[in-house]
């Protein structure tokens, strides 16, 4: 199993379609070749952060700057950044969209992934985040797209999972 | 030194500087000597002051940007100062007022108490090149000074007894405070 070029760039191409002008992000594996074009495009900015709870702050700041930001993390990373998103996004009414890269799901073949993987959603539907999954190359421009809108309109974090199916060939 | 005087000394120079602050006692000094449109107080989600600083600099390289961080918080997220150092916001001032306490619940030691944890030296390590120490209101004064003139990334970390306000609340909702500091920020920008 490999990483789908075709598919990150779809999904690179929809996240600036969309408008967003900065993404923070941490590394990892199915987000690899999405951060690689995010760091040779002069047209979108790039911020890694240590951890991704950092994210949740660094998203607050560009929306008191009144700039489009996203925010790219594996689930696990959701997960570490959860009190970030709760009181802080959620507390102040502060919108976050986010791209999770959906580890530990249908198919995983590491035993590592698959704990985050199977409370990945009972945890989004506990925080009421919405959320959709992201199967269809197709399809999955205009859900980022709807992503950031609805994130901006509800004044709430939104979550775009991004699954296997998309993101390995 | 106490960090209400050090906010004292330091509040005509905020006049202009978007602030946001952290938790608790140092919150409640800010806003007793008078709130403005530019303050953003963070009253939960610890550690994450820096963050949204780093974040507002970033986004915002027209405007000088401080925070107002206390050893605590900065203890929840060190790694913040790893990701300042990196990305080195220009007009970004990080001031980490440091009592040795976690004051704001219950007054228990910190790992910074009785100087076993060095902030500094932390922040050092992380890659900022310009950290400053402060134990005296002089010390402070002369170091914040030095840091808004320069046209760089600075963290000050400033020892401070370990006292608070005697009372607590503020005239302003959370999401309302998040509402006004970005509303004032978008009319600065359109200005």
């Amino acid at each position: 199993m490999t990483v789908s070029y075709e598919n990150s760039k779809i999904i690179f191409d929809g996240i600036k379609a969309a408008g967003i002008r900065t993404v923070s992000a941490l590394p990892e594996t199915w987000l690899g070749l999405l951060l690689q074009r995010a760091e040779d495009d002069p047209e979108l900015e790039l911020i890694q952060v240590a951890k991704e709870e950092e994210a949740i702050g660094v998203a607050a700041g560009a929306y008191f700057a009144g700039e489009p930001h996203l925010l790219l993390m594996q689930n696990h990373g959701f997960l570490a950044a959860i009190n970030g998103i709760v009181s802080l996004a959620q507390l102040y009414s502060i919108p976050l969209c986010m791209l999770i890269a959906l580890r530990g799901h249908w198919g995983e073949p590491y035993a590592w992934h698959t704990r985050g993987g199977i409370v990945t959603e009972g945890v989004l539907r506990a925080l009421a985040i919405p959320f959709e999954y992201a199967r269809d190359p197709d399809k999955v421009a205009t859900q980022i797209r709807d992503a950031y809108t609805f994130s901006e309109s509800s004044l709430s974090p939104v979550a775009l999972l991004l699954t296997r199916d998309l993101m390995e060939d | 030194m106490e960090r209400a005087q050090c906010l004292e000394l330091l509040y005509p120079e905020l006049q202009d500087k978007l602030v946001v602050t952290i938790m608790g006692a140092c919150a409640q000094e800010l806003y007793d000597l008078g709130h403005r449109e530019n303050f953003f107080y963070l009253q939960h989600a610890m550690g994450l002051a820096s963050s949204i600083g780093l974040g507002l600099a970033l986004h915002l390289p027209e405007e000088r940007v401080v925070v107002l961080d206390g050893d605590g918080s900065v203890l929840m997220n060190l790694g913040t100062l790893t990701t300042l150092a990196r990305y080195r916001p220009r007009n970004l001032l990080h001031i980490i007022f440091d009592n040795e306490s976690l004051l704001s619940t219950g007054g228990f030691d910190s790992q910074t108490t009785s100087g076993i944890t060095n902030l500094a030296a932390i922040a050092r390590g992380a890659g900022i090149q310009h950290v400053a120490t402060a134990g005296t209101l002089m010390e402070f004064g002369e170091a914040a000074l030095e840091a808004l003139e320069r046209d760089d990334l600075s963290v000050i970390v400033a020892k401070v007894d370990a006292v608070g306000p005697d009372l607590y609340g503020m005239d302003l909702q959370l999401p309302e405070n998040a509402f006004r500091f970005r509303r004032h920020i978008l009319d600065r920008k359109r200005a």
